[in-house]
């Protein structure tokens, strides 16, 4: 039993996910009040040199030609070792694909308390967790002995959790992978043929709130206007207007425009996840107690029907 | 003394011939009226027997009287003169037919003799020339100045079935006449005069001498005869078969209120997979076609993206009725983006010379689209929102009245107190945030008036009115039930819609167990409170605008006048636009629409709506009657870059400025 | 091939939501619910599935206002099997329920068990890696549509940044469906009213839950006021005059 804080690393074809530093960022403030260190373990093969810019005060490393890629299956039972045998006073996962396809699972296999969609944690090191499509906030002790805790971003900034300092890595013995009931098959790329959104220094982002496929013209013009692209959160791909390349969110790309123009969407934590780390986000939505005006910096209630012809000149105007 | 010697010169094999050939003729004219019939006899069974006077009554008028043919001048008089000179001339020959078959071989005398026999040839004589003249028109317009309405269908048998009915019917009349004007110029009777145009022709043949012209004569009364059998006994498999049809379908025509759509077929399913699931009446709809094309030419769905044409809908589902390939009619024979086009605003009804009800047809395929859950996203979104909130906007049905906040004194709960007048919001009213606006005016322009006034708050439901006319009839049911029940336990004199379609359903679709109050759309009833000096102005707004009838409000339930004495009672002047009334260009948003995703369109209805208003000297005000409208063509004036030109009012709108 | 779909209710956001009084929970007065997104999505890949190969559907969740309405609609889109969990299930949390559905499933042997990859109120982890591990079963999640081949299941896992994996698991197997290969079709009302009257709701009732497993929320509330946006009042031309100072402000034009 000790006050550590793991955090999972997660890490996809080579590189670390972003996710994982925003864990790691929240584990330095959890560390702070539970007074523990901060660890990162990797799993991977051949895959050591990922620890290099994580800011964790040691790393463990399990090496195995299974843990290659991603898969619940081999992840579970690779992490049920360490955690046991460590018994930290947390662990924490990302609350997403690769995350919450095993802290669930670890959870009732260890018989370990579970927090999902934690944000943040606060001084006293409680969690304070996401919930209701962002409409409400849920606080609690962290559980013990060992919590197991799913992250979802926005409560750090992703540079909080990176440091120059790499951190001390120890290689643990992988435990026997066989039988594994899960496996890659393959990757399928995502379309790249498209403007690639996450480049654009500004994003015109459309939402449910754009009613139609027609109304999508009105967004281009003022993005062309503005030199910029137009992206759309899952509604709009979902109905086929917008293709999946300009996909924002949780399934989707995940982007940090210099402006991020959102219009008529309503800021479900899975689009937010895709566009929190925007420089200045500002948000059109007639409804004015939608989740969307809680991470932007602007925001206004007008109907973006009555705004966009308007901005649109204006922006011309102004060029 | 005149009379005419039947039979003339016409040998006596021929005459035996002619007989033996009308025996045939009819045989096969029957067979093919035989097999209409019984194609009809598929169908499913409706009543169409009430009212028979009334029936009756239209039946004189429309088809004697062509009354709505005569709605358009060309081919309303082209069609008069056709109709009533074919007519005639079949009564004549009738006439003639008795007079020697039947008078003369059994009762030994004539009565086409004298000046009966005088006034018989002249009529024909000049009846033939108003075919003539209207089959002239009728080659015009087909050929010459081939109207689109008449040419896009790409049927090459349907083009040869125009060409022949033009063709055979000038070649009978012509060569009427050339028999005619042969025997006159061999017989030279001293009463020829009275058959003008045959004297003029027996002129022209006077130079040839006999015994040529006798041989002539027989050779193109053979010729008359044959064509006028043959049309006669192929008359059931043309398109001269709409002088039987027409008629027919005029006199069975719907005697029900036009807002009231008929309810769903259940078996097999809801609505119509296949065509035998259509009721008799349809199927004779489809078979009542004449393929004129007005109803396209008035379709707001075929003007935006040409979709959806009521004519070539009528006309693949009549070769429908008859293919024999097994194609299937959803998929195959129409396609369910013609039927999700449609407005349901009732042009296209309203027009149809043959009294054709393109909407409940419409109607019945999307039931089954819905039935097998086969509709765009957005429809399906706003299917489960009005099932499970009660309203399309898929908000909490508790915001329903969230308009009212703040208006003092509050607008009365009618649940909780009596009211005289239950004011029905209506869903874009209630919920639609650009509209807020207009719903609070109208508040206060019923409490200015002194109006005992109060809603349902959150036991409202959206009326269905739309709902029904996707085709999710259940929906509509379970809508109307939960409505009315909690109608039931609600004290008021008079219902107030502020929706047309909702006062549709309300005036002509729930079930009020013969108890219906009295319901009222709101221009009604300002009307009727300034009428009584209720409602008193203060100003006159002195502006020059133009009033859209919304297709609910008027065509439907014939509100046409209520809406503009309001108006002008604001001291406002009315500019009509070329299509108003009756005629009037629906915005687009109804029969669902407004819950559908919009193709690739080419102009959007409410586009070309207001453009037609812009074009109006002097007007500078769009007035409407329903908050669908407003939306619409708010929309549609910035999207046409007209906003400085034109300003879209809700008619409280002006009546609020005027008080 | 049988396909087990436990599903459950969650608050409806189209409400409002409010806290109760002691602060540690939301206004059950108030509360509407319904169905899970992601659970609808299960169902309707279960449906496709069924479809495409042939096999048993059955639905199952735990009884509330508006379950046999759920579970008839289920049966209207081609479900064969309804179950709904009877008992006292007001202070449930996802562990007590995986337990639950786990017994249930063990009885029933599926070849697949679909569930929704999350919910909204998920506090204690989501039930489908739960149920998996209590049935020693393995889990997949995010799945975006598969194809069952012999005794495999071929699922499409989707990452961030679109990318997509290829999976291949052993059935039997639970999957965490983040969207079915269709979105959730829309049955017609007539349709519902019909199967309401041909098909059945098997009643289980369920004795008592074990909440142990789940995790205690001390305070509720709602994101607070200083974290939102300033905002511009005003018409379209004032709010664009301010947007367009902004932007060359920030230097994007």
């Amino acid at each position: 039993m000790s006050q550590d804080i793991f955090v999972v690393i997660e890490h996809l074809r080579g590189e670390v996910a972003e996710i994982s530093y925003v864990m790691l960022a929240g584990a330095r403030q959890l560390s702070q009040s539970s007074g523990g260190n901060v660890t990162a373990i990797l799993l991977g093969h051949n895959a050591q040199g990922l620890t290099g810019n994580l800011a964790a005060d040691k790393a463990l490393y399990v090496d195995h030609a299974a843990l290659a890629e991603f898969t619940s299956d081999a992840y579970i039972t690779a992490l049920a070792g360490p955690i046991r045998e460590h018994a930290p006073r947390a662990v924490i996962f990302g609350h997403s694909s690769i995350g919450m396809d095993i802290a669930s699972g670890l959870s009732a296999k260890l018989g370990l308390p579970i927090v999902a969609s934690c944000r943040s944690f606060t001084a006293e090191g409680k969690f304070v967790s996401q919930i209701c499509g962002g409409k409400i906030m849920a606080e609690g002790d962290l559980p013990g002995p060992t919590a197991l805790v799913t992250m979802v971003p926005g409560g750090y900034k992703a540079e909080q959790g990176q440091s120059a300092q790499p951190p001390a890595v120890t290689t643990v013995p992988a435990p026997t992978l066989e039988g594994l009931r899960v496996a890659l098959k393959q990757y399928i790329e995502p379309d790249t043929s498209d403007v690639d959104i996450t480049k654009e220094a500004m994003l015109v982002s459309v939402g449910r709130g754009i009613q139609n496929k027609d109304n999508i013209g009105l967004a281009n013009e003022l993005a062309e206007a503005l030199g910029c692209a137009v992206s759309a959160s899952r509604p709009v791909v979902d109905q086929g207007w917008m293709p999946t390349t300009r996909l924002i969110g949780k399934s989707g790309k995940r982007v940090k425009p210099k402006i991020y123009l959102a219009l008529g969407i309503s800021g479900a934590p899975e689009h937010v996840e895709g566009m929190a780390d925007s420089n200045v986000i500002i948000a059109i939505n007639t409804d004015q107690n939608a989740p969307i005006f809680t991470v932007a910096k602007y925001g206004a209630t007008i109907d973006m029907f009555d705004l966009l012809p308007v901005l649109t000149e204006k922006v011309k105007q102004a060029k | 003394m005149p009379i005419r010697e039947t039979f003339w010169n016409i040998p006596h094999w021929a005459e035996i011939t002619q007989y033996v050939l009308a025996l045939l003729t009819a045989i096969v004219f029957l067979y093919g009226i035989l097999r209409h019939v019984l194609r009809w006899r598929k169908g499913k069974p409706e009543k169409r027997f009430d009212r028979l006077g009334g029936r009756l009554w239209s039946f004189i008028v429309q088809v004697f009287g062509q009354r709505r043919t005569l709605d358009e001048a060309y081919p309303g008089i082209m069609h008069f003169t056709i109709f009533w000179g074919m007519l005639v001339l079949a009564i004549g020959t009738a006439l003639a037919t008795v007079d020697w078959d039947v008078t003369h071989l059994f009762f030994g005398f004539q009565f086409l003799t004298g000046w009966v026999y005088i006034i018989f040839e002249l009529t024909l004589d000049i009846l033939g020339l108003l075919v003539i003249v209207g089959l002239g028109m009728a080659i015009y317009r087909r050929y010459a100045s081939r109207p689109a309405r008449l040419q896009n269908f790409p049927a090459k048998a349907l083009a040869r079935d125009d060409a022949y009915v033009l063709i055979m019917l000038t070649l009978i009349t012509i060569s009427g006449y050339l028999t005619e004007g042969l025997r006159l110029a061999v017989t030279q009777p001293e009463w020829a005069v009275w058959s003008p145009i045959g004297n003029v022709i027996a002129a022209a043949f006077l130079s040839i001498g006999d015994p040529t012209n006798q041989a002539l004569h027989l050779v193109i009364w053979a010729f008359h005869i044959l064509t006028a059998f043959g049309v006669l006994a192929f008359l059931p498999f043309t398109k001269l078969f709409h002088i039987f049809s027409v008629p027919l379908n005029i006199f069975f025509r719907s005697m029900k209120p036009a807002g009231a759509l008929p309810a769903a077929n259940m078996e097999g399913g809801m609505g119509v997979k296949e065509w035998k699931q259509f009721t008799w009446k349809q199927l004779l709809d489809f078979d009542s076609c004449t393929r004129c094309g007005r109803c396209q030419d008035v379709c707001p769905a075929y003007a935006s993206a040409q979709i959806l044409s009521p004519r070539n809908m009528m006309i693949k589902l009549d070769a429908h009725l008859w293919d024999k390939n097994g194609h299937s009619l959803h998929g195959e024979v129409i396609a369910a983006d013609e039927l999700w086009a449609c407005t349901t605003c009732r042009a296209c009804v309203q027009v149809c010379p043959a009294f054709i009800d393109h909407i409940s047809t419409f109607v019945d395929m999307r039931r089954h689209l819905v039935d097998q859950g086969r509709m765009d996203k957005m429809l399906q979104d706003a299917l489960a929102n009005v099932g499970r909130y009660g309203n399309s906007f898929g908000q909490s049905d508790r915001m329903r009245a969230k308009w009212t906040q703040g208006i003092q004194p509050p607008v009365p709960d009618a649940r909780r107190e009596p009211v005289e007048y239950l004011w029905f919001v209506g869903d874009y009213a209630s919920y639609n945030a650009t509209l807020t606006e207009i719903t609070r005016m109208t508040a206060a322009v019923f409490q200015k008036a002194g109006l005992n006034f109060g809603i349902l708050y959150d036991g409202e439901r959206n009326s269905g009115n739309d709902v029904r006319r996707v085709g999710e009839e259940g929906l509509f049911e379970m809508l109307a039930e939960k409505n009315s029940q909690v109608l039931s336990k609600v004290q008021f004199q008079t219902i107030v819609t502020t929706d047309p379609h909702t006062y549709n359903t309300l005036k002509n679709e729930y079930k009020w167990d013969g108890n219906r109050p009295n319901i009222l759309h709101y221009a009604e009833l300002l009307d009727q409170l300034i009428c009584a000096g209720r409602l008193k102005f203060s100003k006159k707004l002195g502006y020059k605008v133009t009033y859209h009838d919304p297709c609910y409000l008027g065509r439907y339930n014939d509100v046409y006048d209520a809406p503009r004495r309001v108006i002008e009672a604001t001291g406002c002047q009315v500019i009509e636009m070329p299509r108003c009334r009756e005629r009037a260009f629906c915005c687009g948003a109804g029969g669902g629409r407004i819950w559908m995703e919009e193709k690739d369109i080419k102009e959007r209805p409410s586009e070309s709506r207001i453009r037609e208003a812009v074009n109006l000297e002097g007007v500078n005000t769009f007035v409407v009657a329903c908050p669908k409208d407003a939306t619409m063509y708010r929309d549609a004036v910035k999207t046409t870059g007209n906003e400085s030109r034109l300003a879209v009012k809700d008619l409280i709108e002006l009546v609020h400025a005027a008080l | 091939m049988k396909i087990a779909v436990p599903v459950k209710f969650v608050p409806d956001l189209v409400e409002e939501l409010t806290i109760d009084p002691s602060g540690a929970a939301l206004d059950t007065s108030w509360l509407r619910l319904i169905i899970n997104e992601f659970d609808d999505h299960a169902v309707e890949q279960a449906i496709l599935l069924k479809e495409r190969g042939g096999g048993q559907v059955t639905v199952m969740m735990t009884e509330s206002d508006g379950a046999d309405d759920f579970l008839f609609t289920a049966a209207a889109k081609g479900a064969d099997q309804l179950v709904k969990l009877t008992g006292d299930f007001s202070s449930i949390n996802n562990h007590a329920l995986a337990h639950v559905y786990a017994d249930l499933l063990k009885e029933l042997q599926p070849d697949l068990v679909l569930t929704g990859v999350q919910a909204h109120n998920d506090i204690d982890g989501a039930v489908g890696p739960l149920l998996a591990e209590l049935l020693g079963l393995p889990y997949v999640g995010y799945v975006a549509g598969l194809t069952v081949q012999g005794d495999k299941a071929v699922v499409r896992k989707e990452y961030s940044g679109g990318l997509v994996a290829e999976i291949e698991v052993k059935l039997p197997a639970v999957l965490g469906i983040q969207a079915a290969e269709q979105p959730p079709r829309y049955v017609a009302y007539s349709k519902i009213r019909q199967v309401m009257g041909t098909a059945k709701i098997e009643e289980r009732p369920v004795a008592g839950l074990d909440l142990s497993g789940g995790t205690a929320v001390s305070r509720l509330f709602q994101p607070e006021a200083a974290e939102r946006a300033t905002m511009l009042e005003g018409g379209a031309d004032e709010v664009a005059d301010r947007l367009v100072a902004i932007f060359k402000e920030i230097g994007t034009l």
